[in-house]
């Protein structure tokens, strides 16, 4: 049985715990929203971009000539992924369901016999995959000094992954991240970037517009493939960030909640032996009363 | 024939304008070129200068580091890697620009010295345009 004190000190922790996840919570929310208006902001770019590139693409892809970015390099033996998560922890199965997605993933290239390369943005998923992964780790990439995600941060990235390819280091790149759908469902995502893919029936509406190209469809298009990567890696960290936050959201604002009923509970254990040491001593001075 | 045509300007971050323009002045890699209602579709990839716009809102100038424009009878959308308003480009952007376009000279195969080559004088243009 814990002594009174112990109790008082015990609410008094959970007490601060609870504000601690709080004002998390908040933060998060306040932050959410950024996020999703960054991510909102990028949208028409996304699309204007694919859907003149999937014209292209799908004109190239029929002529079945075009640069090793949209082809492919026509083996698929070598895999890189592009694990994307957060630098930080405290947001409840965010980084945990990107990576069990990842390792499925990695499970299922091996035992087809491929081999596996790992590139890793974002702390948290680095150090999940460590143990089972660490020798196919090729590269990390560093985000936790970004204050605001910028399209630079996606350039970046996309150079790297690129220079690889260029290297040819990989024949097929793919990038993990965690789609968001609302505050309570982010959904880990897996995405081919190289070689290009492109969602078909975007450019269903209306009739085909026929266009010119300056310099020609092949300039254009070895232009844009290079963008598209940086473009797809973009909205990729953009949905991750909004997934991040609301994952920490609700995490914390469930944290908050069982905060609270530890404190109730704890409260009604302390009541309980304050009225039994009170009872206690009642008895113990009407028993001396009598005794006189 | 309708007089003007909708402009969209943006950027991979956000959306920079959107209205109804008259005029439009593209800075093509193959050269300038200016879209006007009616025009004839084409895509375009852009050279780092001047996208020049007039529009319901005036005169607008904007500074492109490259991207590609798609032009129809009705409609002109720009999609610029980086696109700033004129007037708040500084000095520190263009030179970042410019040690960007170097080193890719540098780095660049003998054939593919012209077109790193041109950028490069693109941008001391476009230095030279600003001052």
């Amino acid at each position: 049985m814990p002594s009174l004190k112990d109790l008082k000190n015990r609410i008094d922790t959970v007490k601060s715990t609870r504000k601690i996840t709080k004002a998390m919570q908040m933060v998060a929310a306040a932050k959410l929203r950024r996020a999703q208006e960054a991510a909102e902001a990028a949208r028409p770019y996304a699309e204007r971009f694919n859907a003149v590139l999937g014209g292209l693409a799908a004109s190239a892809q029929e002529a079945g000539q075009g640069p090793k970015l949209l082809l492919g390099t026509g083996s698929d033996q070598v895999h890189l992924l592009v694990v994307m998560t957060a630098e930080r922890g405290l947001c409840g199965g965010f980084n945990s369901s990107i990576v069990k997605l990842a390792r499925t993933s990695i499970d299922e290239l091996e035992r087809a016999g491929k081999t596996v390369k790992i590139l890793t943005v974002g702390k948290k998923g680095r150090e999940q995959l460590k143990r089972d992964h660490e020798d196919k780790f090729v590269g990390h990439v560093d985000l936790s000094e970004v204050k605001r995600l910028g399209y630079a941060n996606a350039q970046d990235i996309a150079k790297d992954v690129l220079a690889r390819f260029e290297a040819e280091e990989f024949d097929v790149a793919k990038i993990f991240y965690s789609k968001f759908e609302s505050v309570i469902s982010q959904i880990p995502t897996e995405q081919q970037v190289i070689p290009a893919t492109f969602e078909e029936g975007e450019t269903a509406g209306g009739a085909p517009t026929f266009y010119d190209y300056e310099p020609s469809e092949e300039g254009i298009l070895a232009e844009l493939l290079p963008k598209a990567v940086a473009t797809q890696i973009f909205a990729g960290l953009l949905e991750n960030a909004a997934s991040e936050q609301g994952a920490r959201m609700s995490a914390m604002d469930n944290a908050t909640r069982n905060a609270g009923d530890m404190i109730d509970r704890l409260t009604i254990q302390y009541n309980r032996s304050r009225q039994a040491v009170i009872t206690n001593e009642l008895i113990e001075i009407i028993s001396g009363a009598e005794a006189l | 024939m309708a007089d003007t045509m909708q402009f969209d300007l943006v950027s991979p971050e956000r959306m920079l304008a959107s209205y109804q323009a008259s005029e439009i002045r593209i800075p093509g890699v193959e050269g300038d070129m200016t879209a006007m209602p009616g025009h004839m579709p084409v895509i375009t990839t852009l050279r780092p200068g001047v996208l020049h716009v007039e529009g319901s809102e005036g005169t607008q100038e904007f500074v492109v580091s490259g991207g590609f424009a798609e032009i129809s009878a009705t409609a002109t959308s720009v999609l610029a890697e980086q696109a700033i308003p004129r007037a708040e480009v500084t000095r520190d952007f263009i030179d970042e620009l410019r040690r960007e376009a170097e080193a890719a000279h540098e780095a660049a195969e003998p054939h593919e010295k012209d077109a790193t080559a041109k950028a490069l004088s693109d941008l001391a243009q476009l230095a030279e345009d600003m001052v």
